[in-house]
């Protein structure tokens, strides 16, 4: 979508492939539910869908801060390291303060990881790091942060207020809040991304960002931003997981980033940034949740994940690769 | 110009391990010991092993971060291997091949799909370490083998220098020789300034990015046996985090993240400084993730430096 050229022709054919790279990931998840299916009657019930849900909510809320950095062309690693900050530290002012509204959680979380975006924004915009060289200094800086606050401990459930667990467990309206919280930051990225000026301009500079330059983008400004997005992005996480798993821990999220990444390459979103669709990244997410959940209950060791999610990640770059092969052997064709 | 600012930089690494000796002698009294001060070159040697092949790839552009996981899947498999009954020697050598074809994977994928090299090792980053959570679950494997522990323990002789820092500074010889004598050391250079001319003037490019990838995962083989050889046991989360530090030690050395500058003496001299800098720290007792914490603050620090002096450069 976002690639604008001058060939009248090849924007069609770009917008063309982009769908069917979108709804491609159907494909996968139709197959892969059916194979499951086979094997364990279980997996379709209500019940477990619901569960899958609940599981790719948090994990597409992260991914889709993920995916605005993405989107410029850069990375952040860090998001499962401020998860499992901002979890502690939530879980530990609540700890204290056990009277305190369960609602002020979420606007916590989100600052919280708005400062922790923030370092890794300026130390991109500012700073002109490499975004995968100041992200990966943050991943552990912040660990090794949740490790000194928490002196190692963790906060058990029966230290949080009941209020605080509630936050995840509670239907509004007949729909589960987890299911709710991800719609909400889905249809309000979805509406800056595709229809005010500010997404369109985090489209250019990760297509183009000298060009973005020249048409009067402030690309630092918008670097600057989508880092505290991905952090706030990742804050409210922290305080969905903490808030769902009932515990906060130093070790909380390991590899949540990679996850999070996983989601937003196999959604179509291009590594080297300027295209790709956040509804592309929801079903990223939620493929990845389903497969796991399907080895969960499939009772496959759960030490597959990380090879798992390895490979899908490959797979996803691969395909993308050999997409854009041809679309350019393609356009070589047409032009002459 | 340049030239003196690389002079320079290396100064300042051998003043700032000067001065690490100083305070932290003031610190504690052990440290100035020649016997303890062989003895902890150890513990960060295959660290410096995978720094060698890690200045290689960033000198060229690119970046592997998937060595620590490559080092963790190394030793699964040898760990699976010795558990089966195999001898340890075969089993460290079908590892060690396995690594080298773990890292000519990166260079394949990168190379054949024209990927960034970033997407491909993240990539092999999770599924290296899972790999090495499906052998071994969450079990450890003990090595009692008194000749293999030589590699990571042993001595030279009756005299108090660490087999394993002989080994590096052999391989870091070679590798500097490598870089600043031959043809091929200046082709990653030329690859590392602009990769777009070097193919057009006939440099393979392609096989060149293979051999770098397939190098640093020999390399992780190697360092991943070390490890194993001194800590004589092996776990499947070996070695996690040690991308960030060997990243971090090259940074540190001078060379560029962007490519196309660096030498190997700096990166020696930050191997160095940063493993005596550790180890006065532990000599405090400052806890291992501070360390983590510091050693990500100095690569903050590090790349922020040189990108003042750049500036400078550029303005003078």
């Amino acid at each position: 979508m976002a690639k604008v050229s001058t060939f009248g022709k090849s924007k069609d054919i770009y917008e063309r492939v982009e769908k069917i790279r979108e709804w491609g990931i159907l494909i996968p998840i139709i197959l892969f539910a059916f194979i499951v299916a086979l094997r364990s009657p279980y997996f379709l019930t209500a019940e477990n869908i619901q569960y899958i849900l609940l599981d790719a909510s948090i994990l597409t809320i992260v991914a889709i801060g993920e995916m605005v950095v993405i989107l410029t062309g850069g990375i952040d690693l860090s998001v499962g390291s401020v998860l499992a900050l901002t979890g502690m530290i939530v879980a530990m002012i609540y700890k204290e303060n056990f009277n305190l509204p369960p609602i002020l959680a979420p606007l916590m979380g989100i600052c919280l990881g708005s400062i922790c975006g923030a370092i890794n924004g300026i130390l991109v915009s500012k700073g002109k790091f490499l975004p995968i060289i100041a992200t990966l200094s943050t991943m552990y800086i912040y660990r090794g942060t949740v490790y000194i606050i928490s002196g190692g401990k963790w906060v058990n459930a029966h230290e949080m207020p009941e209020g605080f667990k509630l936050l995840t467990r509670i239907d509004l309206f007949g729909i589960p809040s987890l299911i709710l919280f991800a719609g909400i930051v889905f249809i309000s990225f979805y509406y800056f991304l595709n229809h005010r000026a500010i997404g369109r301009e985090i489209y250019a500079v990760g297509d183009n960002p000298n060009s973005a330059v020249f048409v009067g983008i402030n690309k630092d400004k918008i670097l600057f931003l989508v880092y505290l997005l991905s952090g706030a992005m990742a804050g409210l996480g922290g305080i969905l997981y903490t808030s769902r798993f009932a515990s906060a821990e130093s070790s909380a999220a390991m590899g949540f980033e990679l996850s999070a990444i996983s989601a937003v390459v196999i959604g179509g979103v291009k590594t080297t940034g300027g295209s790709g669709r956040i509804t592309g990244v929801l079903l990223g997410a939620f493929l990845l949740t389903m497969i796991i959940n399907g080895l969960n209950v499939m009772r496959i060791s759960p030490f597959y994940k990380l090879a798992l999610q390895g490979v899908m990640f490959l797979l996803a770059v691969i395909i993308d690769s050999l997409i854009a092969e041809r679309m350019q052997r393609e356009f070589r064709r047409k032009r002459r | 110009m340049k030239h003196r600012f690389k002079f320079s930089w290396e100064i300042l690494l051998l003043i700032l391990i000067i001065l690490v000796c100083i305070i932290s002698s003031f610190i504690s009294p052990y440290f100035l010991d020649i016997v303890n001060l062989l003895d902890t070159t150890t513990n960060f040697m295959e660290k410096g092993i995978i720094a060698l092949s890690m200045s290689y790839i960033i000198i060229s552009g690119n970046i592997d971060i998937s060595v620590a996981s490559n080092m963790g899947m190394t030793s699964a498999f040898m760990g699976i291997f010795y558990r089966m009954g195999i001898n340890i020697w075969f089993s460290a050598l079908f590892a060690l091949l396995i690594a080298t074809l773990g890292g000519f994977f990166n260079g394949f994928l990168v190379t054949r799909f024209k990927l960034p090299s970033i997407a491909v090792t993240l990539g092999t980053y999770g599924l290296y370490r899972g790999i090495a959570y499906i052998l071994l679950k969450d079990t450890a494997v003990g090595i009692d083998n008194e000749s293999f522990l030589y590699l990571g323990q042993g001595y030279i002789g009756n005299t108090p220098i660490p087999f394993s820092l002989v080994l590096f500074i052999i391989l870091a010889i070679t590798f500097g020789l490598i870089l600043h004598k031959t043809i091929f050391g200046r082709y990653i250079y030329a690859m590392g300034n602009n990769e777009q001319t070097c193919r057009f003037s006939g440099i393979p490019v392609d096989r060149i990015k293979r051999i770098l990838f397939t190098l640093s995962g020999l390399m992780s083989g190697l360092g991943a046996i070390m490890l194993s050889s001194r800590l004589s046991s092996i776990r499947p989360d070996i070695g996690v985090g040690l991308e960030l530090e060997v990243i971090a030690t090259v940074v540190l050395g001078g060379v560029s993240i962007l490519g196309g500058t660096g030498n190997m003496i700096g990166v020696v001299l930050a191997l160095f400084l940063v493993g005596l800098a550790t180890y006065s720290m532990n000599l405090v007792n400052i806890p291992s993730q501070v360390i983590t914490i510091i050693m990500g603050l100095l690569l903050i620090t590090t790349v922020l430096l040189t990108q003042i002096f750049q500036y400078r450069e550029r303005r003078a």
